[in-house]
C-alpha cells in the first residue's frame, strides 16, 4: 500500500541522506519526496510517499524517529488530508495549434507560464490524477510533450492539527485557525488502500 | 599503565571558559565526560590531537590495528557499562574502525569513535587519506558528526556521549577535520551541554496494556520469560528475578542475556535458539505465554517464524519501538525502559503456582542429559565442551569471559555458567571473528581487578592476533584459551550437516600459538589431554603476566543441538546416540 510520511527534519547537510538511507536499507522504493522550509526556523518539512506493506508503516515511522535529526514524523495513512503536486510541462506548439492547447489548459484549470513561437510551458497544480489526466490528453499528439517536471506530492492534514512532538518543543508559530480551510472541489482525502 | 606525570594542566578549563585549540578541546571534553582510557592509533589527520594528549589525564592504549581499537572500546563498554572511546586517523584508519563500529551497533553497545579528517578546505577532493567516513558509517552508527569548525567540537562530542548511552545504546562517530583540531575557540564545557535527551516519541506503556499483561501472566498455564541483553542494559536483573520468582515462571536467555539471570537459579532454563537447550526450545514451542524482556526475536533465537511459538500469546517489553512487531507479532507491547516497565508491572503480579509446568519442563530434560557431552567420558580425546566446563569449575565462574565467534562461543554459552551480568562478552548480532582478543583488552582496562579470559578459536584468534603486542606493551594480565581444532569449526560443521562434508577452505594451518606468544614475551602452553587441563589452567591463572593456553581439541566435533536455518525451533539436530567420534578412542 502507499504510505505518506510527513516529517520535520533539521535543516543541516546530510540529513536527507540519512532519511533516504533508511528507506534504502529497508529496500523500500521512494515514490516521491518533496522537501522545503517549514514554519519553524531551522526545520525543513518533507513529504515522502512510498509503497510498502501495511505493517511497514509503524516500523518506518519508529525508525525515522530514531534518526537524531528527525524531529517529528506523521504517518498520514487514512487521515483527512490535502495532497497536491506541481507540474511544469513544456509542449511544442505553433501559433496554429495554440488555441487548442489553451482550451485544454482552461479545462484543467492550469496556467500558461511561458510562451515562445515554438513551445509553451504549462503550470499545473492539483492531485496526482488530475496531472496525469492532462499529460494523457497532451500525449494524444505524438511528440508534443517536450519536458515534464513534477514536484512530487505535498501533503497536509486537514483541520486543526498540532503534533504533540512539535507542541512539546514550543516556540512554534501561533496555533492555526480551527476552521478547516475552504474545500476545493478537486481536493481529495488520501485514502488507505 | 599510568600517565600520572602527564597531567600538567588542571581541570580548571572545565569550570572556567578558556580559549583552547580544537585538539585540547577534544581531550578536555573527554575528561569532562569521565573518560580515563582511550584506544587508538595515530596518523596524519589526527596528529594535532595526539600532540595535545600529554597535557590531559587520559591513558592512551596504542593498538596494532584500528579494528582492535573499536573492539577494545566495545569490550570496555560491555564490561563497565560506561562509554568506550576509540580514536583513529582519517582514511584507512577510519575504515579499519568500521567492523568494530558495526559490531557495537548490532549489540547496542555505547562507544564513541573519534576520527581525524583532512582539512575542511580540501574535504571532498580525494585528498591523501581522505575518506567519507560519516557516509560510510551512516548505517552502522546511531548517529555521526562531521566537525569542521573548532567552536562546534565540544557540543558535538558531548552530544555523542549522550546519544551513545541514551535509549537503546549504540556507537557514535565524531569526524574532526585537521583544521578544526588546529584552530582555537572558547571552550565552555557547561555551555556545550546537549539539549535534554528526547525519549522516542513512540514509547508507550499504557494502563490498559499493563492490566492486560498482568492478566495474561495471571492466567497463563505454560509461561516462559525470554530475557535478553536489555535486562543488563537497563539494570533490570532484580526486577526480572522478582517477576520470575513471584509468578514462578521459568526463564530462558538469549546469548547476550546470559548472566542477566543467575545460571544456578532453579528457574533458569539456559540459552535459547539455534544452539540453545532442547528443553527450552521445546518449552517455547509449547508455551501459552512468552514474556519477552529486552530481546528482539533475532532469527537465531526464533528459527523459522512461521512455526515459532504458535500457541503462545506474547508480551514484548522493549525500549526500541522499531523492534516491536518486527519479526514476531505480539499481543501486548510495553514500549519503554525494561526496568521502568517492570516497576509498573510488578505490583500487579500476584503470587502464582507454576509447579506443574516447571515439572513438565524438568521431566523433558532427562532425555537430553544423556546426550550431553559433559556426561560422556573423554576416552582420551580433548573436547572443547570439556575445556569450557572445566574452566568454569576451576574459576568458580568468577571471571569475565570474552569469546570470539564460532563453535567455541556456543560451547562457552552452554558450559560456562554465568551468575553475573557483564561477565560474558561476546559478539552476538554481527558475529565478528577477531573480536575476543581486543575486546578482552578493553574489558581488562575497564575491570583491572577482574580475572579476564579470552576464549577464541584458532581461526578468529588469527584475525586480530597482532594485539598480543598491545598486551605486551601495556603489560596487562589476561588469560587466553585458544580452542584449536585445525578448522574454521562452525563453518566446517555447516559443511558437514548441509554441504555433504565438502570441507572446502575450512582446514586451517596455524602458527604454533605458544611460539607466537613467546615472540611477544608472553608465556604459553599447549594442552592435549584433559588430564593436563587443570594444571595448565592453574599455571595460566597464577602466572604474573598474560598467559596463552593452546587447547588442541577434537577436530571434527560439532555443537549440538542445532536448529538448521529455515527449520522450526523444535526441529533440532541432536547429538547422535551412537556417535562414532565419541566411542572409538583408538581412532586418534
Amino acid at each position: 500500500m502507499l504510505h505518506t510520511f510527513v516529517a520535520y527534519v533539521e535543516d543541516l547537510p546530510g540529513v536527507l541522506t540519512r532519511v533516504a538511507s533508511l528507506f534504502r536499507r529497508l529496500n523500500i522504493n521512494i515514490n516521491s519526496l518533496t522537501v522545503g522550509r517549514s514554519e519553524r526556523p531551522g526545520l525543513s518539512r518533507l513529504t515522502l510517499v512510498c509503497d510498502a506493506s501495511a505493517e511497514a508503516g509503524n516500523r518506518v515511522r519508529a525508525s525515522l524517529f530514531k534518526l537524531e535529526n528527525v524531529v517529528d514524523v506523521d504517518d498520514i495513512a487514512g487521515a483527512p488530508a490535502v495532497t497536491r503536486e506541481l507540474a511544469l510541462i513544456k509542449v511544442s506548439s505553433t501559433p496554429r495549434n495554440r488555441a487548442q492547447i489553451f482550451d485544454l489548459v482552461e479545462v484543467f484549470r492550469a496556467r500558461i507560464v511561458d510562451l515562445t513561437s515554438e513551445s509553451l510551458m504549462i503550470e499545473m497544480t492539483g492531485v496526482e490524477s488530475k496531472i496525469e489526466g492532462l499529460i494523457e490528453v497532451l500525449r494524444e499528439d505524438d511528440g508534443r510533450i517536450l519536458e515534464i517536471c513534477r514536484s512530487g506530492k505535498m501533503t497536509m492534514r486537514r483541520g486543526h492539527h498540532t503534533s504533540s512532538v512539535l507542541k512539546a518543543m514550543g516556540a512554534g508559530p501561533a496555533a492555526p485557525e480551527t476552521e478547516p480551510a475552504e474545500h476545493f472541489e478537486d481536493s481529495v482525502a488520501v485514502e488507505p488502500e | 599503565m599510568g600517565t600520572s606525570d602527564n597531567t600538567q594542566s588542571s581541570n580548571a578549563h572545565l569550570t572556567t571558559p578558556t580559549r583552547l585549540t580544537g585538539a585540547e578541546i577534544l581531550w578536555a571534553t573527554l575528561v569532562g565526560e569521565g573518560v580515563t582510557t582511550v584506544f587508538g592509533y595515530p596518523g596524519g589527520a589526527i596528529l594535532p590531537a595526539y600532540d595535545a594528549l600529554r597535557k590531559f589525564p587520559i591513558h592512551h592504549v596504542l593498538v596494532r590495528h584500528e579494528q582492535g581499537a573499536s573492539h577494545m572500546a566495545d569490550g570496555y563498554a560491555r564490561a563497565s557499562g560506561k562509554v568506550g572511546v576509540a580514536i583513529a586517523t582519517s582514511g584507512p584508519g577510519a575504515t579499519n574502525l568500521v567492523t568494530g563500529i558495526a559490531t557495537a551497533m548490532l549489540d547496542s553497545i555505547p562507544i564513541v569513535c573519534i576520527t581525524g579528517n583532512v582539512s575542511s578546505k580540501v574535504l571532498g577532493t580525494d585528498a591523501f587519506q581522505e575518506v567519507d567516513i560519516t557516509g560510510i558509517t551512516l548505517p552502522v552508527t546511531k548517529h555521526n558528526f562531521l566537525v569542521n569548525r573548532t567552536e562546534d567540537l565540544a557540543a558535538a562530542l558531548r552530544s555523542a556521549f549522550q546519544i551513545a548511552v541514551s535509549g537503546r545504546p549504540g556507537p557514535v562517530l565524531v569526524d574532526i577535520t585537521k583544521d578544526a583540531q588546529q584552530g582555537t575557540a572558547i571552550f565552555d564545557f557547561a555551555a556545550a551541554k546537549p539539549r535534554p535527551y528526547r525519549p522516542h516519541p513512540m514509547l508507550r506503556v499504557s494502563e490498559s496494556d499493563l492490566t492486560q499483561a498482568a492478566e495474561l501472566i495471571r492466567n497463563a498455564k505454560r509461561p516462559v520469560i525470554l530475557a535478553g541483553h536489555g535486562v543488563s542494559e537497563s539494570g533490570a536483573m532484580e526486577h526480572v528475578r522478582t517477576l520470575a520468582e513471584r509468578a514462578q515462571i521459568p526463564v530462558g536467555l538469549t546469548l547476550l542475556g546470559l548472566g542477566a539471570f543467575p545460571a544456578s537459579h532453579p528457574l533458569n532454563l539456559g540459552m535459547m535458539g539455534m544452539h540453545g537447550e532442547s528443553w527450552l526450545n521445546n518449552a517455547i514451542q509449547e508455551a501459552d505465554l512468552l514474556i519477552a524482556c529486552g530481546m528482539r526475536f533475532d532469527d537465531r533465537v526464533t528459527g523459522t517464524l512461521a512455526t515459532y511459538a504458535q500457541k503462545a500469546k506474547k508480551i514484548h517489553i522493549e525500549v526500541d519501538p522499531a523492534e516491536v512487531n518486527k519479526n514476531v507479532k505480539v499481543d501486548v507491547a510495553l514500549i519503554g525502559d525494561l526496568r521502568e516497565v517492570l516497576e509498573q508491572l510488578l505490583p500487579r503480579i500476584p503470587g502464582r503456582d507454576g509447579s506443574a509446568w516447571i515439572k513438565t519442563i524438568e521431566a523433558s530434560k532427562g532425555a537430553s542429559a544423556v546426550r550431553d557431552i559433559k556426561n560422556i567420558p573423554d576416552f582420551g580425546h580433548l573436547y572443547a565442551a570439556h575445556v569450557m566446563h572445566d574452566l568454569w569449575r576451576i574459576t568458580g565462574g568468577n571471571a569475565i569471559v570474552v569469546t570470539d565467534v564460532g563453535q567455541h562461543q556456543m560451547w562457552e554459552a552452554q558450559y560456562f555458567h554465568h551468575e553475573q551480568p557483564r561477565t560474558l562478552i561476546t559478539s552476538g548480532g554481527l558475529g565478528t571473528m577477531g573480536f575476543a582478543l581486543p575486546a578482552a583488552i578493553g574489558a581488562k582496562f575497564a575491570c583491572p581487578e577482574s580475572e579476564v579470559w579470552v576464549v577464541a578459536g584458532d581461526g578468529g584468534f588469527q584475525m586480530t592476533a597482532s594485539e598480543l603486542a598491545t598486551i605486551a606493551q601495556e603489560g596487562i594480565k589476561i588469560n587466553i584459551a585458544i580452542i584449536n581444532n585445525g578448522y574454521l569449526g562452525m563453518v566446517r560443521q555447516w559443511q558437514e550437516f548441509f554441504y555433504e562434508r565438502n570441507y572446502e577452505s575450512t582446514p586451517l594451518v596455524s602458527p604454533d600459538f605458544v611460539k607466537l606468544a613467546d615472540a611477544h614475551g608472553i608465556q604459553g602452553l599447549a594442552v592435549r589431554t584433559r588430564a593436563e587441563l587443570a594444571d595448565a589452567v592453574d599455571t595460566a591463572r597464577s602466572a604474573k603476566g598474560t598467559f596463552l593456553l593452546n587447547f588442541m581439541v577434537e577436530k571434527e566435533e560439532s555443537v549440538y543441538p542445532m536448529i538448521p536455518v529455515g527449520a522450526a525451533l523444535h526441529e533440532m539436530i541432536r547429538r547422535p546416540e551412537h556417535d562414532p567420534l565419541l566411542e572409538s578412542p583408538q581412532d586418534k
